[in-house]
């Protein structure tokens, strides 16, 4: 890099040019989509979760517009346990997709680069499963895994499990979901930066006497860094809003509730609004944090 | 003074990008900022709070209408999924029937829905089958229109203990389309003794983690409130409502318990994941006809809840009158048993038990679909709740349910 062209003379050359208006107006479409699918959905949702029930005339789902703060603390002094339990099943399902995913990667984008249609075929089987519902293949592992399903049954054979011992409905099958759903997106973004891997340097690597462990991680790791970041955020932040593998149609039980059971149920059943909103906005406030240490500790913010 | 730029190319077209970036980003902002203040605004307009007005109705020159139901509630043909009753309706009316399987679930439906009904817009559907409460919301909101009982002479047939229910005496808003019982239902190879009552389910060990319990309030709370001898078609306390909610609570927390579902049980007792479950009567008979009959349907010895789902028209739908045509057409007794012989569910027609006689008198002596005297005393109905009392009692039972 051309460094030395700090210290050198300095030249003092014209400002960034005037934009013309055309660049303006060519912005509008963007900003005005912008404003109308995400700002103002944002607007709503902050005024919706200040409202209090319309005391006068009370009945449900009415509320009144208001400044009740007191909702964060409500629904905070309420649902604080399935909160943490949202961060803590999501954090495990990303850190199991990217136990699985890497060398799954490093296979496809690495080891096959000289088979190219086996590598073709393996990325095609990655992508396969988007092919169906992922609602349809959830319910499949429930099938699966059922208490008088195959599985349960092989296990329970071979002594593993006990008599009685089931496996839908517990914390084990809701992070199991969340990780094979979220396997692609973790998987993809890794494969292309592994694809890009430049063979040259790993060669180096052994050249200059690392064994092929620390060429590992002080070449290939670093240089696969910005498909890792991207692929845990693609799993880590719908994975704590998801709201399908929790729940009991699926995998979970009442005991596996995630945030986005809760923020569905009082919005649904309950109507409930200002404490989903609430709910929503503390979420996404408390996603934004690890992201944003993540992102720092990670530098990598010009990936985004 | 103007800042110098870097001379090497590369850098210094990086750094005069960076900058223009940060002015966009400051003009971003500000604009942002407008956009919100003006939504913001907006937002805190006071609504019109005017009573909504019917919509009128285009009946005469618009020969058809729009039928919003629950899934498995409507005769049947096996293959080519026709609705026998429904196709005689349109041969005989000339009215044509989009019969629609749109409602899962009472409190879905209504948040798919209220934001049109609040505007006294059409929802898509002429009439739309709902449940006794969910009923009671709508017409305490204005939701419905008033039927016309002349163009339904065939109401003469309605069962007189459903005529004057508390939340429409008279039944000028609202017509029932059937009745269910909750109760037991139990896997009859593992069980083959039964059981009857809630409590005995709960407490037997091979049970632990098998046993499902309904997602509906009424039903499941009701259930084991009136194992605990209270009346809940009277006025109850709240602490009575609590303890049988705490009952409910323990059982989760202790894993006895293993979900609270919709309509969805029925799939896990197919799977064998639940052995038994707090269930609806209908749905034991339509599960035991497709899966091999496994299953034993039970009103518990403390007594069982009596539910109803109701036709309804809301308020901006255009077909009134067609679809009152439909309900004439479901209170006459010859069609009502049809329908019966297949949903199994209780029907509200006076008639209907004889004309069913004539199709399968098996099914005539059927007590949950033509309930007697004795299984009638042990249904009661959940008496219908304040709008303070509903929003307290559900979202107690809903924190139960979340685990909280």
């Amino acid at each position: 890099m051309a460094f030395g062209a700090f210290s050198g003379e300095t030249v003092v050359i014209e400002q960034p040019r005037r934009r013309s208006r055309a660049a303006l107006w060519l912005l509008l479409p963007g900003v005005v989509y912008l404003a109308a699918t995400y700002l103002a959905p944002l607007v709503s949702l902050v005024v919706t979760s200040l409202k209090t029930p319309d005391l006068t005339n009370f009945d449900i789902g009415r509320y009144q517009y208001a400044f009740e703060i007191g909702n964060y603390g409500h629904v905070i002094a309420t649902y604080w346990p399935i909160i943490l339990r949202s961060f803590g099943y999501s954090a495990l399902a990303t850190i199991f997709a990217l136990l699985i995913s890497y060398p799954l990667a490093y296979f496809i984008g690495v080891t096959l680069r000289t088979y190219p249609l086996w590598q073709a075929l393996a990325l095609i089987l990655v992508i396969a499963p988007f092919f169906m519902s992922f609602l349809l293949r959830t319910l499949a592992w429930k099938a699966i895994f059922a208490d008088e399903g195959p599985v349960i049954h092989f296990l329970q054979s071979l002594n593993i499990l006990p008599a009685n011992a089931h496996l839908n409905g517990t914390p084990f099958m809701v992070i199991f979901g969340l990780t094979y759903n979220f396997i692609p997106f973790m998987a993809l973004p890794i494969y292309t930066s592994l694809e890009r891997l430049d063979l040259r340097l790993l060669e180096a690597g052994s050249d200059l006497y690392a064994n092929p462990g620390s060429t590992f991680l002080r070449v290939t790791v670093p240089l696969s860094l910005p498909g890792v970041v991207s692929g845990t955020l693609l799993t880590f932040i719908p994975a704590t809003g998801d709201y399908v593998n929790a729940s009991p149609q699926f995998l979970g039980s009442t005991q596996t509730a995630m945030v986005g059971n809760v923020i569905s149920d009082t919005y649904f059943n309950l109507q409930d609004y200002p404490s989903a909103a609430a709910l929503s906005i503390i979420l996404m406030v408390l996603i934004l944090i690890p992201v944003a240490i993540y992102l720092s500790v990670t530098k990598t913010e010009d990936l985004l | 003074m103007p800042r110098s730029l870097p001379e090497d190319p590369l850098i210094r077209s990086l750094v005069v990008q960076a900058r223009r970036a940060q002015l966009t980003r400051r003009g971003m902002l500000a604009g942002a900022t407008a956009a919100a203040t003006a939504l913001a605004l907006a937002a805190c307009a006071p609504a019109g709070a005017n009573k909504l007005k019917p919509a009128s109705d285009v009946s005469s020159t618009d020969k058809k209408m729009i039928w919003a139901n629950w899934p498995l509630y409507m005769d049947t043909t096996e293959g080519t999924g026709a609705h026998p009753t429904l196709d005689s309706f349109t041969t005989k009316s000339g009215i044509k029937v989009d019969y629609r399987e749109d409602v899962d679930d009472n409190s879905s439906y209504y948040a798919k829905v209220k934001d049109q009904l609040a505007l006294g817009k059409d929802i898509g559907a002429d009439t739309v089958c709902l449940t006794d409460w969910m009923v009671s919301r709508w017409i305490r909101f204005g939701y419905t229109q008033t039927l016309d009982h002349s163009k339904i002479p065939n109401i003469k047939n309605l069962n007189p203990n459903l005529l004057n229910i508390d939340y429409d005496k008279g039944r000028k808003q609202s017509l029932p389309w059937q009745g269910g019982f909750a109760g037991i239902c139990w896997n009859k190879q593992e069980f083959p003794n039964g059981f009857t009552s809630v409590s005995e389910m709960l407490k037997e060990p091979k049970l632990k983690g098998r046993i499902e319990v309904l997602s509906e309030m009424r039903d499941t709370v009701g259930l084991v409130m009136l194992e605990n001898n209270v009346d809940i078609s009277g006025n109850f306390t709240d602490a009575q409502f609590h303890n049988a909610l705490a009952v409910l609570k323990k059982n989760i927390d202790d894993g006895v318990i293993r979900s609270v579902k919709g309509n969805s049980y029925t799939e896990d007792l197919v799977s064998g994941d639940a052995l038994a479950a707090i269930c609806w009567s209908g749905d034991v008979t339509a599960t035991n006809a497709s899966n091999g009959d496994k299953w034993t349907f039970a009103i518990p010895d403390a007594g069982g809840t009596l539910w109803n789902d109701n036709f309804l028209i809301p308020i901006g739908a255009k077909h009134k009158a067609n679809a009152e045509a439909v309900m004439n057409w479901y209170y006459d007794p010859q069609i009502a048993a049809e329908v019966a012989a297949y949903v199994n569910y209780i029907t509200p027609v006076v008639g209907a038990k004889e004309a069913a006689a004539s199709i399968d008198p098996v099914l005539a002596e059927n007590n949950l679909i033509f309930p007697d005297e004795a299984t009638l005393k042990k249904a009661h109905v959940f008496h219908t709740l304040t709008p303070a009392q509903e929003q307290s009692y559900s979202s107690a039972f809903q924190s139960v349910l979340l685990g909280a």
